[in-house]
């Protein structure tokens, strides 16, 4: 299991708010270091693993976190 | 009360604003209005009795199946009106899966319409097959899906949300299985794809009235009304024939086949100024959907860091009507299945679709218009 070097607790939000959070806390990682997105909100699903496509960073995959939210893993890349 | 411009309500009409939103409904086909005028009162009585004035409504039924048959390219005694095409989608499908000697299995694609997908959810069982980013189905996978229990298959002609047309035609499905295509998103704009059981049409999206779906089974299909009968004209459907309206959806169908050369050689340039436009003038946008193989009038993109909401109001306020896929834009508060089965961005989500007569004036007005909406919306964020 990939543990992430932080982790946005984006629960209560809504899309697209943690796909924004997401890239304003990219750069709060070094390159090669794992950033994790808990959000309950059905699109973050569809749309972690597309902003990364979009944006050429890696998505690793999705886990849940300690109380059982939807938990999207990313790699900074660049 | 005519518009035949197309302009929105919210917006001047100028020709710098417009409805662009024709594959949720398209304005009303001039031959259709004239029609609809005259049948409203000649076609009101009922077909089904003997006197005079029905058999002149009975004659207006024919002649509306008649003219149907022949703008699709199928046999006249191989239409049905239905009251919507939501419902000629539900009957075409469960009347196949009623009939068939196999089982109740439906194998469909991922971004079927939702009134696929509910026919599925009530009365079969489904398998889903997934697609490609552009939206195009699996072919491989749905026809390896297709076990002994399968009853039906289930394609449309081509997606209603991004516009990429489905290889209907080119499907051999083995065992004899029969193809439901739900054409509701093409028919009249596209010719007809060979290879299926029955399709379902909605005359609304094609610039006929409202309240007009066209069910289309094979002579010689195993289809069974999966719905209590009725004593109507047409065995296939029940309630009583709204005539003025299907012989408007009629004159509307034969005039847009009439004329579809034209308009799509139009429709598919101004859609491509828009891609090219969307694309180098919006910055993190992602623009979906087959660019070629696609119905001719309809483009879908979506734009990071967006609420697809906010958009779809912005838009409104500047004179433009557009729907969205977005979650937030749904009763469900879910994503476009759609968009989720093709694996693209959900948000900021916004599908354009133009109406008939639609202008190269309206298209950059609107591509004028969209880059600062989309900075105004990112601002609010902080981006």
């Amino acid at each position: 299991m990939t543990v992430p070097d932080l982790e946005l607790d984006c629960r209560d939000l809504r899309c697209p708010m943690p796909i924004i959070e997401l890239a304003r806390h990219l750069h709060d990682v070094a390159p090669g270091h794992v950033l994790a997105v808990v959000a309950h909100d059905p699109a973050a699903r569809v749309d972690v693993p597309a902003w990364c496509r979009m944006r050429e960073q890696e998505y690793v995959g999705e886990d849940v976190a300690d109380d059982g939210a939807p938990r999207y893993l990313i790699r900074r890349v660049s | 009360m005519s518009n035949p411009s197309g302009a929105g309500p919210s917006g001047p009409d100028d020709g710098r604003s417009a409805d662009l939103d024709a594959a949720s409904s398209a304005t009303l086909h001039p031959a259709a209005r004239e029609v609809l005028l005259a049948a409203l009162d000649r076609g009101y009585a009922d077909p089904r009795r003997l006197h005079g004035r029905a058999r002149d409504a009975r004659l207006l039924l024919d002649n509306a199946r008649e003219a149907t048959a022949d703008a699709l390219g199928v046999r006249p005694d191989e239409v049905t009106f239905t009251s919507s095409g939501t419902d000629a989608v539900h009957r075409g499908l469960l009347g196949l899966v009623k009939g068939s000697r196999r089982g109740d299995v439906v194998v469909h694609s991922a971004v079927e319409h939702s009134a696929v997908l509910h026919a599925v959810a009530w009365g079969a069982r489904g398998v889903s097959v997934g697609c490609d980013r552009l939206g195009r189905v699996d072919s491989d996978g749905l026809l390896g899906a297709i076990a002994p229990e399968v009853g039906v298959v289930a394609l449309q002609t081509a997606n209603h949300e991004v516009g990429t047309v489905q290889p209907v035609g080119e499907l051999e499905l083995p065992h004899g299985v029969p193809l439901f295509t739900d054409a509701c998103a093409s028919m009249g704009r596209l010719p007809l794809p060979d290879g299926w059981a029955a399709a379902a049409g909605s005359a609304h999206k094609w610039g006929g009235p409202a309240g007009v779906g066209v069910l289309l089974v094979r002579k010689g299909a195993r289809w069974r009304s999966p719905f209590p009968g009725d004593d109507r004209v047409d065995e296939r459907s029940s309630g009583f024939e709204n005539v003025p309206a299907a012989l408007a959806a009629a004159a509307a169908l034969q005039a847009v086949v009439a004329e579809r050369d034209e308009v799509n050689a139009r429709h598919h340039d101004l859609v491509d100024v828009v891609r090219r436009r969307v694309a180098a003038e919006v910055p993190d946008v992602e623009v979906v959907g087959d660019p070629v193989a696609r119905l001719p009038h309809l483009v879908t993109f979506s734009c990071l860091y967006v609420d697809g909401e906010a958009l779809v109001h912005e838009l409104d306020r500047h004179g433009f009507g557009i729907a969205s896929g977005s979650a937030c834009t749904s009763s469900t508060l879910a994503p476009s299945h759609v968009l989720e089965a093709m694996g693209v961005l959900t948000h900021g989500n916004v599908r354009l679709s133009l109406q008939r007569d639609a202008t190269r004036a309206q298209v950059d007005a609107f591509c004028d218009v969209l880059p600062g909406v989309v900075r105004d919306i990112r601002a609010r964020v902080g981006l």
